[in-house]
């Protein structure tokens, strides 16, 4: 078992023939996903690097029975290119495209909500992996392996630096799930524990938040009223200065609001062990699942 | 990316929100023909001088005046112009004025505050206003939350009628006063969408005696993401304004913010960045900048990342910390060779490389003759650069 994505999963790749969305397509068919085709509008019908390229995602989900997509499209495009797969019925929606502007999500969204069955995450992350399953996005996989953490995470290469730890540890990940570092998004903290909680291979969460917004307060609340699973955090920005966007869109302190102490202090509150720095992330899971 | 006020308020005027006459000066000759105009086209001897920076707070740190007559404005601009204004938002440097707005001084009856921005929980635009005007709104927020009145926007409908009513009449207003401010509050909705931008407000809005509502002050901060598409907006940048290691920063597509420490870093990925930083905090250091080369990096943008760490005197260490995934070790390895090359290494370099091609990074560091210190993960990295910087007191130059 795992969350959202798996050994059944059939994937299309959105902008499968840019530099990244070729690059990306071959790494995940080499790791084992099973990449069923691509879509860039125009190139229907062309053979690209083994991929059936089509020209809409209906057209693919209709051809190769697609559940799931990954996103590469370039900024402009690449709300529509979300709307595109939700209207075909995709049920995994994965965004790696960074710089969206922020008013094309709000509408995204806003239309997203007219499709329940479809799950958006990101955009601007690093996709999602079941290890030795399913790998969707830009992450290494080789220092991924199957396991009992679950991992969710605003970030793409502290991710991998918890992934990395949890490897050596021999704990392993069940599923780990980049967010992404933009204000308005797909899935949040909330909806990744509740998948966790309910899934049996996962033993426990590794959770890494940073400076911006509220999610890790709520996440903070909704863990301490209906999590069982045990929980460890690291929140990322606590050197950093307010009013200064710290390279994601969404890791801003602003007006005071979002710093990690504050966020910290929810997640302690919430009974959810702090890793003091983030070369302590594996350890500090480690005495749940050992 | 942030403009001044009156740029700020040029926008909202062609977008049909009601501002105030005014003119932006750079001198103080300017300042007193701007006054003269000002005063002719309005038939009243008061004009307000107001500095422009990139903060708000002015008016309490003495950039704002009141004054009576062109040649006391004209004296007035001479005092604010090259003055170092430090307000609560400018950090205890202050920021130089170099810009003023002059405008017409109104008779107000009411002062508001409006303001609109993201709001991420419900990722919708939502529109903010209070009773309390010329407040910080977090000031408010803090003190009286009850007296923040907020509508949430759906994106495909806009700020419907009603809604800009509901603030309207919340904020206690009737008749001319809560139709004016509905409409001024529509109208800067409107612009909000129309230049994509992330933060709006206008503060105070003014009700004026004779019943009008009009935007007095406005702040606008727009959507980096989207400049792409608001290419008019760009002229608007005020160099002066931006740290030009992190406008050069820029040219090369990587995120860089100076910061106040002595130890250097260069990371890749936002959080591990943001990580790096605190970590170097939690032994003792203070990092002098946050760097992220992002996943894509050449060689040529990582050795141009390393000049500019270098290029900052006050950097003691300097700490490369990657987690290679996309980004190969081997890349890094080879920026930061050539950087060295270029700049020289006057400061103790620590490098940390884990993740795609660690072994040939490591290799090709070791092999370069470079005196690089090799860590075996973050804490181990960030512990030695803090040390070594520690003892590398005397900077040879």
């Amino acid at each position: 078992m795992s969350v959202l994505v798996g050994k059944d999963t059939k994937l299309i790749v959105q902008g499968i023939t840019g530099s990244a969305g070729t690059f990306h397509a071959k790494q995940m068919r080499e790791y084992g996903t099973n990449v069923v085709g691509g879509v860039t509008p125009g190139k229907g019908g062309v053979v690209h690097e083994g991929f059936t390229v089509f020209d809409t995602v209906a057209d693919a989900v209709k051809k190769t029975g697609a559940n799931a997509t990954v996103i590469y499209v370039p900024p402009p495009g690449a709300a529509d290119a979300i709307l595109e797969a939700a209207q075909a019925g995709i049920a995994v929606i994965v965004c790696i495209t960074e710089g969206i502007p922020t008013l094309d999500m709000v509408k995204a969204k806003r239309a997203l909500g007219a499709y329940p069955g479809s799950t958006l995450i990101g955009p601007n992350c690093p996709g999602i992996i079941t290890p030795g399953e399913c790998k969707i996005g830009i992450m290494p996989g080789y220092i991924h392996k199957a396991g009992k953490v679950g991992v969710v995470s605003r970030s793409g290469t502290l991710t991998y630096e918890a992934a990395h730890q949890l490897t050596m540890l021999g704990l392993g990940q069940s599923t780990a799930i980049g967010i992404g570092g933009d204000p308005v998004k797909g899935v949040d903290f909330i909806d990744c524990l509740a998948m966790f909680e309910k899934d049996p291979q996962t033993r426990a969460v590794l959770m890494i938040g940073e400076i911006g917004g509220t999610s890790e307060e709520e996440a903070a609340r909704f863990a301490k009223a209906n999590m069982k699973k045990p929980i460890a955090a690291f929140i990322a920005g606590q050197t950093a200065p307010p009013g200064k966007r710290m390279g994601h869109a969404g890791a801003i302190i602003s007006g005071g609001k979002g710093t990690a102490a504050e966020k910290i202090a929810a997640l302690k509150e919430a009974g959810i062990a702090i890793a003091a720095t983030p070369a302590e992330l594996g350890k500090t899971v480690a005495g749940f699942v050992t | 990316m942030k403009i001044h006020e009156y740029q700020a308020k040029e926008i909202l005027k062609k977008l049909g929100v009601p501002v105030p006459k005014g003119r932006p000066a750079f001198s103080p000759d300017e300042a007193e023909a701007a006054a003269k105009a000002l005063i002719a086209e309005t038939d009243n001897e008061f004009v307000v001088v107001k500095a422009q920076i990139h903060a708000g707070g002015r008016g309490k740190g003495g950039g704002v005046k009141v004054v009576k007559g062109a040649s006391t404005a004209r004296e007035t601009a001479q005092k604010i112009l090259g003055m170092n204004l430090i307000t609560h938002q400018t950090g205890p440097g202050g920021k130089l004025v170099k810009r003023l707005l002059i405008e017409q001084a109104v008779d107000i009856a009411r002062e508001l505050y409006l303001g609109i921005v993201v709001d991420r929980g419900v990722g919708r635009v939502v529109v903010m206003a209070s009773s309390e005007g010329g407040m910080e709104i977090e000031e408010v927020a803090a003190k009286t939350p009850e007296k923040i009145l907020k509508e949430a926007v759906d994106p495909v409908v806009g700020l419907a009628g009603y809604q800009a009513r509901n603030l309207a009449y919340g904020l206690g207003l009737h008749g001319a006063a809560a139709k004016s401010a509905g409409e001024l509050i529509q109208q800067v909705y409107n612009a909000f969408i129309a230049t994509d931008a992330s933060l709006l407000e206008v503060n105070p809005l003014a009700i004026l005696k004779d019943g009008k509502a009009l935007a007095l002050d406005a702040k606008m901060t727009f959507d980096d993401n989207a400049m792409y598409r608001q290419t008019d907006l760009e002229v608007l940048r005020d160099f002066d304004e931006e740290d030009p290691a992190e406008t050069e920063a820029k040219r090369y597509d990587l995120s860089f913010i100076k910061l106040d420490g002595t130890i250097g870093c260069m990371v890749n990925g936002a959080g591990l960045a943001m990580a790096t930083m605190d970590t170097i905090k939690h032994f003792g250091g203070q990092p002098a900048n946050f760097l992220d080369v992002g996943g894509s990096a050449t060689e040529e943008r990582v050795a141009a990342a390393f000049k500019i760490i270098t290029a900052d005197p006050k950097v003691r260490g300097i700490f490369v910390n990657i987690f290679g995934g996309i980004m190969k070790c081997d890349t890094i390895a080879s920026g930061v060779i050539a950087a060295v090359k270029q700049v020289g290494l006057k400061v103790p370099l620590v490098v940390r490389l884990e993740g795609t091609n660690v072994e040939l990074g490591r290799k090709m560091l070791a092999e370069s003759g470079l005196a690089v210190t090799t860590a075996n993960d973050m804490a181990d990295g960030a512990r030695r650069v803090v040390a070594l910087a520690a003892g590398n007191v005397e900077r040879t130059t």
